[in-house]
């Protein structure tokens, strides 16, 4: 049997159409790069809006605190006005008492006040914070690839702090703000009309100015933000390759490249600090100046005996609660634009699509699957004219072993990755148990394969949480019953802590071929449909992988298996061989088969004993 | 924070001058009620049109020279912090460069970067602030309470009671913050190294479909981050509440105590207003310092957490009279070599090893997974001091070698191809970056990767991802020993880098690098006993121990455990027992007869 029969050109494609292949995708998919700040207001809101009840609560309190803010000075003008002016000791006490009352009320209203919105803006955060995360996990693989983790880690982190921050301080801030603006513009008006005009004239200069600078430093701060971006990816990058750094004596040279990019950061932070900073010093002027209109123009009215002087006075009063309000709604604008900027960096990660995006409705969520794996004239590149895939096609049966050599780069890993849908096809199509795998979910497609993947990744946590990885509800009996079978329960038992031994993040407390060992457990313990073994064995001592190769035999009796191996060896007894090269087929069949055609399998076969020569 | 002073030194100047423009920016807004004053007692009560305009235009200008100080202010303050910043980030991160593999193992990489990021910009935002805020603040409550008693000793006394009731609070509530806005940031790390693990991890999350799952754990994260700090910000929400009561009975009893001062004359009922405004201003001035304090309780663990980095002694550096020889012959002799990671007390990794490789010989190790094979190719790099015995280079002990010397002359290919994001040219001339595209090539011809590298669309200027990703683990292996090559060391050390090689590339890459590095000293760590075959002597680890050390010949003859893998690798088992295995074995048998 030199080449398997091509089955399925017969069968019926409904996906070739040229929309629903998503393939692989070139840079981010910009789909709304949210630079307008009111797209993205709307979509804080959206979040905030789940704890409107909260937020109602925080209103209130709010409200009845600025009230009282307003009220007390009226009622301390009255106190002096009357009771001490008119020797009046009983009212005395008695006004003693009510503001008494009054500050208590509006105590304990601003402590209600900051303790809701405190825990309104911490879980909100939270639950951003978890979106974003799980938005990670559903991204497709091409889009991760392409960002540096940490850019994408710095959005996680520093953009969400920034956004948190603003919720917590601004959200009744600005509340408070606005609130004292209108009371204090409604007092004003009740005492003159003319003095409130000449009053708020500050306001559209004010307003313009402060709009001004917000809009610079929206800039300013996005650029810092981007920048700061770029030395965190450069920190996370060259922090984990620290290793290599000094392997290679480049510390110097690494720390000068470094050295650029914080400079081009410091200049940026500089000038973003320097001009939102400026802001207030702004304000304050426009607070003076108000002071100076008021007295001037309130001077000249009195002048010609329109006010009397008790008004400017009260006016002076107003204008500095009137202002310090304006004031801090232009700082609180600042903390906003720092947020924005930060939430838009935020979403423009929400709004990447997901690897589910485009799925069908209705999709398929597999029950058992037989096995039957067909490629089906399958074409893949994960750059436009730079085919790794050349029109691959394979038919296994249920059960059977396949087997895929070929030496590296030619595309084995990929044809894994296809069936794995971690990336689509470009042409051709895959089907399992006669089913285009593109109709099936595909974390239930996933939930049937089990796959050893090259790189063995573990994540930090004991070695009984990374083998029960592959089936969550595992007892731990038939957790080191996996680990048996994968020949690691020596090793781990061997450790101090044994299964309880805690795995530091990326693994690095074990040998990249004990933690081969592990993600095999791992795999044995999914009990899979399917079972793929990507170089599995590749680090780990022949001795040993001999013993893990009985097990892996008797795991894929009965089950679809395809192995990648560079050591022939352990592929002789595959029910197909397929020689990849380039990206193509080149050679089909059993061990034997193969062996007599006397082509590049023989070749490559002989390449490996030749050495002891 | 006392460990980051010196970096203030360069700025020292611009700080001072940040809160000179503070005061001038305070002195022009104290300036205002005082010529308003004028403006009504000189101008508008005696009917003085001109005065009244006078001292308007006053007024103005010390509106815009107020603004002109509180700029400059910032601007100075941005100055200081911002560089500061950059300063502070600069030096964590050469002090990371000095790290050993030890120091490294310690912190864990989801901490440093934390630390390097969030840690400085916290710091840096306090500088800013500080600048601004340390002089605004106190300097009106000082001058108000100033003030106040200059008005009325007996009104100022009730600032004086007052004030201690402020204090003390203060520094209850900054010794509760503390430790809670630490533990806040300790759930805020583990937040972020969850993420930083996932992300890395993200194809084995996706191969179990697992997401659920993974949400799951950083939602645990993500919650004890939210609790703790949902627990740190309520001391801010006891705190302003609090300082408003205090505030609050302050001004009730002023008013009280005023109005019977006044009705016994002893007052003019115009202090007692200026009494409530006092006090207001006292009090809201040093609810500014503490909610400042606050801030700095929070900047304050994350200066202690920089400063762990910062203190961190790197357990290997160079001696004071660190040796540098003129060249390097590149013989190696371990003597008596025992080692175990961590602080001692972990599993001995090597034991007793003693063993001696001249000057360009092919030394090959072999051995079960996690015999020590890699610890041999760390201790000669001097990754990691040995816990016993000694290490020799050209019979100098490492230890006395200049490190920097050392490394230059030890290319290593550790045993995963870590590749950075940039060309492929960038990442082969890591080591040397002056380096020819010539002589790039020619490494790269001669680990076996020209030729897929020129295959791709842009060749030699192909980018890799973070991790390498669209390589195949051969091609990235690959790549990382071309990258060795090209820095033509006298030592090479490939530590099981060839095993995702087909045996053939390996099989021509061996050969080149026959041809082309006939004088280096070459240790091959390696699986396949067809790898190391042809080494000039071949060193059997087991168990951290030496368990054969000689040719394959010799070791085939005399020592068990290397027969034992022979065995495994070359068919006669139970797995593997074709035509073809046997056919090799005794061709082998009949070559050694």
């Amino acid at each position: 049997m030199a080449e398997a029969r091509n089955v399925n050109s017969l069968q019926p494609n409904p996906f070739q159409m040229v929309g629903l292949q998503p393939g692989p995708m070139r840079g981010p998919v910009v789909k709304a790069r949210a630079k307008d700040g009111r797209t993205t207001i709307v979509r804080l809101w959206a979040y905030l809006r789940q704890r409107r009840a909260h937020l109602w609560l925080v209103v209130v309190s709010t409200a009845v605190a600025t009230f009282l803010t307003l009220y007390v000075p009226y009622l301390l003008g009255r106190t002096v006005d009357t009771a001490i002016a008119f020797r009046n000791p009983q009212q005395l006490t008695a006004m003693c008492l009510l503001l008494m009352a009054v500050y208590l009320i509006s105590v304990a209203a601003t402590f209600v006040q900051q303790y809701v919105a405190v825990s309104v803006s911490q879980q909100t955060v939270k639950e951003m914070r978890r979106d974003l995360f799980a938005k990670l996990l559903r991204l497709p693989l091409s889009v991760i690839d392409q960002r540096s983790h940490g850019d994408l880690m710095s959005r996680v982190t520093n953009d969400i702090a920034n956004v948190s921050n603003t919720l917590n301080q601004t959200v009744t801030q600005f509340l408070a703000s606005i609130m004292s603006l209108a009371g204090c513009l409604a007092m004003m008006i009740w005492q003159s009309l003319w003095m409130t005009l000449v009053t708020i004239t500050v306001i559209p200069v004010t307003a313009f100015i402060a709009q001004r600078v917000a809009k610079f430093t929206r800039r300013c701060f996005a650029e810092q933000q981007r920048e700061l971006g770029q030395v965190n990816g450069f920190v996370a990058e060259m922090v984990s390759g620290e290793k290599i750094v000094q392997l290679f004596h480049q510390e110097q040279r690494v720390t000068e490249q470094f050295r650029e990019r914080n400079d081009r950061l410091r200049r940026v932070c500089v000038r973003a600090q320097s001009i939102s900073g400026s802001m207030g010093p702004v304000m304050n002027m426009m607070r003076n100046l108000s002071f100076a209109v008021i007295a001037f123009a309130g001077g000249v009215f009195a002048y010609h005996h329109v006010i009397t002087v008790g008004v400017i006075v009260s006016f002076l009063n107003y204008a500095s609660q009137f202002s310090q309000p304006v004031n801090q709604l232009a700082n609180q604008y600042n903390l906003v634009q720092a947020a924005i900027a930060g939430a838009e960096r935020v979403f423009e990660i929400m709004d990447q699509p997901s690897e589910s995006d485009g799925q069908e409705h209705d999709t398929i969520v597999p029950g058992h699957l037989r096995g039957e794996v067909v490629f089906d004239h399958v074409s893949f590149s994960y750059e436009p004219d730079c085919l790794v895939l050349k029109d691959v096609s394979l038919h296994a049966k249920p059960g059977e072993t396949i087997a895929l050599v070929g030496p590296t780069g030619a595309g084995k890993t990929t044809m894994v990755s296809l069936l794995t849908r971690f990336y689509d096809a470009d042409q051709g199509a895959i089907y399992i148990d006669g089913i285009d795998i593109r109709r099936f979910d595909k974390e239930a497609l996933r939930r049937q394969l089990g796959i050893v993947l090259q790189e063995a990744y573990l994540f930090s946590g004991t070695i009984r949480e990374n083998i029960r990885f592959g089936r969550l509800d595992a007892t731990d009996e038939e957790v080191e019953a996996a680990a048996r079978l994968a020949n690691a329960d020596h090793f781990i038992r061997r450790l101090p802590d044994g299964y309880d031994t805690y795995i530091r993040p990326e693994g690095t407390n074990l040998s990249h071929g004990q933690r081969q060992l592990v993600t095999i457990a791992r795999a044995i313990l999914a009990n899979p449909s399917i079972l793929i073994l990507d170089e599995a064995t590749s680090s780990v001592d022949t001795r040993t992988e001999l013993q893990i190769q009985e097990a892996l035999w008797r795991l894929m009796r009965g089950r679809t298996s395809f192995v990648i191996a560079h050591r022939l060896g352990t592929i002789r007894r595959a029910h197909q061989i397929l020689v990849i090269d380039g990206g193509r087929v080149v050679e089909r069949g059993t061990h034997e088969a193969l062996l007599a055609q006397q082509g590049v399998y023989y070749r490559l076969y002989q390449a490996q004993w030749a050495r002891f020569a | 924070m006392r460990n980051l002073l010196p970096l203030f030194r360069p700025y020292w100047r611009v700080a001072v001058l940040a809160p000179v423009c503070m005061l001038l920016e305070v002195a022009m807004d104290l300036a205002q009620p005082a010529l308003m004053a004028r403006l009504i007692d000189q101008g508008l009560l005696r009917g003085d049109l001109h005065r009244i305009i006078g001292v308007g235009l006053w007024m103005v200008a010390a509106a815009f020279f107020g603004l002109a100080a509180g700029v400059g202010c910032n601007v100075l303050a941005s100055i200081v912090s911002q560089n500061f910043g950059a300063d502070l980030r600069q030096a964590l991160f050469e002090r990371v460069q000095t790290f050993s593999f030890r120091n490294l193992d310690t912190f864990s990489l989801g901490t440093l970067v934390t630390r390097m990021t969030n840690d400085v910009t916290q710091v840096q935002n306090l500088m800013q602030q500080l600048q601004q805020g340390l002089i605004r603040g106190p300097g009106l409550a000082l001058g108000s309470i100033v003030m106040a008693l200059i008005l009325d000793r007996k009104l100022g006394i009730i600032l004086l009671i007052a004030a201690p009731f402020v204090g003390v609070f203060l520094y209850v509530s900054l010794k509760v913050a503390s430790p809670r806005f630490a533990k806040s940031q300790r759930a805020l790390d583990h937040v972020n190294s969850t993420v930083q693990e996932n992300l890395a991890g993200i194809r084995v999350i996706k191969a179990f479909a697992r997401s659920a799952y993974a949400i799951a754990r950083f939602e645990e994260a993500n919650e004890a981050y939210t609790r703790a700090a949902m627990r740190a910000a309520r001391i801010m929400v006891v705190n302003t509440p609090y300082m408003n009561l205090v505030l609050d009975l302050s001004i009730v009893s002023v008013i009280w105590f005023g109005g019977h001062l006044v009705w016994r004359g002893m007052l003019p009922l115009g202090n007692v207003v200026a009494g409530i405004n006092y006090t207001t201003q006292v009090l809201t001035s040093l609810m500014m310092v503490s909610a400042m304090l606050v801030n700095a309780s929070q900047a304050m663990a994350s200066a202690h957490r920089i400063a762990d980095v910062l203190r961190a002694e790197p357990d290997i550096h160079n001696l004071p009279d660190a040796v540098l020889p003129r060249r390097c012959q590149g013989r190696i002799a371990f003597r008596h070599v025992g080692f175990s990671y961590g602080d001692g007390h972990g599993r001995r990794v090597l034991d007793d090893v003693s063993f001696e490789v001249k000057p360009g010989q092919k030394l090959g190790i072999i051995g079960a997974t996690g015999s020590g094979k890699s610890t041999i190719a760390h201790l000669l790099a001097r990754l990691y001091d040995p816990t016993e015995g000694q290490v020799l280079l050209d019979g100098v002990d490492v230890r006395q070698l200049h490190l920097g010397w050392l490394r230059q002359h030890i290319g290593m290919v550790p045993q995963q191809a870590l590749l950075f994001t940039g060309s492929i040219r960038d990442n082969i001339a890591f080591g040397r970056p002056g380096a020819s595209q010539r002589e790039i090539v020619e490494a790269a011809r001669v680990a076996q990767a020209h030729e897929f590298i020129t295959s791709f669309p842009h060749g030699y200027e192909t980018v890799v991802g973070q991790r390498g990703v669209t390589l195949s683990g051969g091609q990235k292996q690959r790549i990382a020993i071309a990258r060795a090559l090209l820095v033509k060391p006298q030592i090479l050390i490939l530590d099981d880098s060839t095993s995702a090689l087909d045996v053939a590339t390996e099989a021509r890459l061996l050969a080149a690098l026959q041809q082309q590095f006939a004088g280096a000293t070459v240790i091959l760590i390696a699986q396949r006993i067809s790898s190391v075959a042809d080494c000039d002597v071949i060193l059997v680890l087991a168990d951290g121990r030496v368990a054969g050390f000689g040719t394959h010949a010799e070791l085939l003859a005399t020592c068990p455990v290397y027969q034992d893998i022979y065995a495994s690798q070359t068919g006669q088992n139970p797995v593997e027992s074709t035509l073809t295995g046997q056919t090799a074995l005794r061709e082998e048998a009949a070559d050694l007869g």
